[in-house]
């Protein structure tokens, strides 16, 4: 090993004289230095999500005051009211107030986290938002966990063997269930499996009568009622997965570093599933992430067809009357959520690709 | 001694959308234990397609005929699994790993360990602190076991590269364009590195560049490709002073060494582009960028003369310039 110190010369970039390569020292700064860059990074990121906020506070206060239609008609509904009844429901609802006052009123609500009670229901929309929102995070993440396992795997394989008849037949697939509107799918879903063959439930989240008292037997009614609407919700967020999985995979395919390991002897699988897919599921994640807000589109529509009794749903029914508060709530709560995952995402992103975690 | 490296009419043709490609037209050689062969040529003579062949890494419809024995064995023809088996434990390449040869989310370690779990079934955790050894061979530190590929600079990564190809202890590496991506100094560090492992170990190297200078530093013999054939094939320093066929001589020319006053003042460069694979000129192929070709060129299809024993060209006018040597 008497040649090594010949040849193994440092680099000019290296200080010069003696070894600089074999000092932990540099590696220990340059750790330093990476964790300040990444402190900075998620201050620009935080500061960035924040701004997102705001104007989507601002948004929920106008959008709804300019909808079509008057709560107050929805309030007293069929039954004929007197203009003195009227403007006594006007004025419990703050709707007689200025502009400007209702909209000091709203920002108050920001920070007393009290942001009244619903037109219809007399709840407050708070307790709305808790009642109704476990059975959307049930139909939502059922959806996009098997989208995402199945998406990107189908994706993976269809992208590596671009050409093959497998290949065409998802892509076709993908394409087709990308095109097809929520709602019909789901339309088409409960006609063929609930009336024709009746394999499932029409509707709705828990049978109204036949069901035992046990965990189990609850667990599986709500199971059975799931089926329809999360595969309906999956379909569409799948062939996102599908789609750009493949084209991922598609662009790391020519890569050198596929042939080396090619040429170390790994099986073609193993090419694939250790060298090709991680380096494919970067692009993936991101755009998943911004996809977030998507989800809350396809809820609102498969909640509304399968009269899910989720926020989806409570949403559909709120912009009808409209009924403001709840309204405001939920427009906060839905893009606020987008806002803090794409927040989140770029983040755990810079721990997945440590060329991002850790470029100047 | 079975040699280590035995190619014989070695034929490749692409099947493009454009019609076949002959990319490597009938190539033989052989390479003993040890030895060290340069192949050089300009982009497009099929010297590349020339080594993906060996470990058959080549596109699937890729045509080839002839064989390849890798020890004594027919690459071939052998099955998948003992194709899987051979690749990178006979035979590894050193590709030019300067930016996308490593994989850019695993570790480093772990990429020089991988060929070792896969061939000599040994615990992940064993295989890495071998892979730390053959770092500290190549004269990387330990701590950069756990960097990334971009955290390392261009001669890093190609020492990373070498690490990797010594990693089962192959009979013969290839070296395709190892050092071409690199600046002057550190190509000469890594060339200097490459040819004292190999020597040491009893590697059999085939090092594959444009540059004839490079090659003649680090390797015993030289062989010179052009539009997919051999066109010249002797003891390096001989073929780099006194080349015997014009390409070749043109090739020395368009790298002149450092300090030879006399090699400054030879015409250097070729003229023309290197021809289409897709439609070769007639006769011999060089003929038409060709300074000294002769009417019979147009129309003669030379093959490899002899200059003298293990010194070969294929030019009409080698048996002039024999007996004027004489």
């Amino acid at each position: 090993m008497a040649d090594i110190s010949r040849t193994g010369v440092a680099e000019p970039s290296a200080a010069p004289g003696g070894t600089p390569q074999s000092d932990p020292a540099q590696a220990a700064v340059l750790r330093r230095a990476y964790r300040g860059e990444f402190l900075r990074f998620v201050a620009v990121k935080f500061s960035g999500a924040l701004v997102s906020l705001v104007m989507v506070v601002l948004t929920s206060f106008f959008i709804f005051r300019v909808l079509a239609g008057d709560p107050v008609d929805a309030v007293v509904g069929d039954t004929p009211a007197t203009p003195e009844q009227v403007a006594a429901i006007r004025e419990r609802l703050g709707l007689d107030e200025p502009m400007g006052v209702q909209f000091w009123e709203y920002l108050r609500s920001l920070f007393t986290m009290d942001w009244g009670t619903s037109y219809v229901s007399d709840k407050k929309v708070t307790t709305l938002l808790w009642e109704r929102l476990p059975a959307t995070v049930l139909l939502t993440a059922t959806a996009m966990i098997l989208a995402a396992a199945f998406g990107t795997w189908v994706g993976a394989r269809s992208g590596w063997r671009r050409g093959s008849t497998g290949e065409k037949v998802q892509v076709g697939v993908s394409l087709t269930l990308w095109s097809t509107p929520t709602f019909w799918l789901g339309m088409i879903a409960i006609v063929a499996f609930s009336v024709k063959l009746g394999w499932f439930p029409v509707n709705g989240m828990h049978s109204t009568r036949g069901v035992g008292d046990g965990f189990w037997d609850e667990f599986f009614d709500v199971a059975h009622h799931l089926v329809l609407p999360a595969l309906t919700m999956a379909a569409v967020l799948y062939a996102q997965y599908v789609l750009i999985m493949r084209t991922s995979i598609l662009e790391e395919r020519g890569n050198d570093y596929l042939t080396v390991a090619r040429a170390k002897g790994l099986r073609d699988d193993h090419v694939r599933r250790l060298h090709a897919v991680p380096n494919a599921l970067l692009p993936t994640i991101t755009l998943a992430a911004a996809e977030f807000g998507t989800i809350f589109n396809g809820s609102v529509l498969t909640e509304t067809v399968f009269s899910w009794p989720g926020l989806g749903l409570t949403f559909y029914q709120a912009i009808k009357i409209p009924d403001i508060p709840l309204l405001q709530l939920l427009f906060v709560f839905f893009a606020g959520t987008t806002v803090l995952v794409n927040f989140l995402a770029e983040i755990f992103y810079r721990f997945l690709d440590p060329r991002v975690r850790r470029s100047a | 001694m079975t040699p280590v490296l035995d190619i014989d009419d070695l034929r490749i043709t692409y099947h493009g959308s454009r019609g076949p490609i002959p990319a490597v037209r009938g190539v033989s050689l052989t390479l003993d234990p040890g030895e060290t062969l340069g192949l050089a040529g300009e982009s497009g003579c099929g010297k590349s397609t020339l080594a993906a062949a060996v470990l058959r890494l080549l596109p699937p419809g890729t045509e080839v005929t002839g064989r390849i024995l890798l020890d004594g064995e027919d690459v071939l023809t052998m099955g998948w699994g003992r194709l899987r088996a051979v690749r990178w434990a006979r035979a590894s390449i050193v590709f030019q790993g300067a930016m996308h040869s490593l994989n850019p989310v695993q570790r480093i370690v772990r990429q020089i360990a991988e060929p070792i779990v896969l061939h000599e079934g040994v615990e992940r955790a064993a295989a890495e602190d071998r892979a730390v050894e053959l770092m500290a061979a190549v004269g990387l530190p330990a701590w950069r076991a756990k960097s990334y590929p971009h955290e390392l600079s261009g001669g890093q990564r190609q020492r990373v590269m070498i690490a990797m190809a010594l990693a089962c202890s192959p009979d013969l590496i290839i070296a395709d364009e190892a050092t071409t991506a690199l600046d002057v100094m550190i190509q000469a560090q890594v060339l200097r590195l490459l040819k004292s492992l190999v020597a040491e170990r009893s590697i059999a190297l085939v090092m594959i560049s444009h540059d004839l200078s490079v090659l003649t530093d680090t390797c015993e013999r030289l062989a010179v490709m052009y539009a997919g054939r051999l066109v010249e094939y002797g003891p390096a320093h001989e073929v780099f002073t006194t080349a015997r066929h014009p390409y070749s001589e043109g090739l020395a020319g368009a790298f002149p060494t450092v300090g030879d006053t006399a090699a400054r003042r030879r015409p250097r460069g070729l003229p023309g582009d290197p021809p289409d694979p897709a439609a070769l000129p007639g006769g011999c192929p060089f003929h038409p960028r060709c300074p000294v070709a002769l009417d019979a060129c147009a129309t003669t299809d030379v093959t490899l003369l002899d200059v003298r024993p293990g010194w070969r060209a294929a030019c009409l006018r080698v048996p002039a310039t024999k007996e004027a040597d004489v």
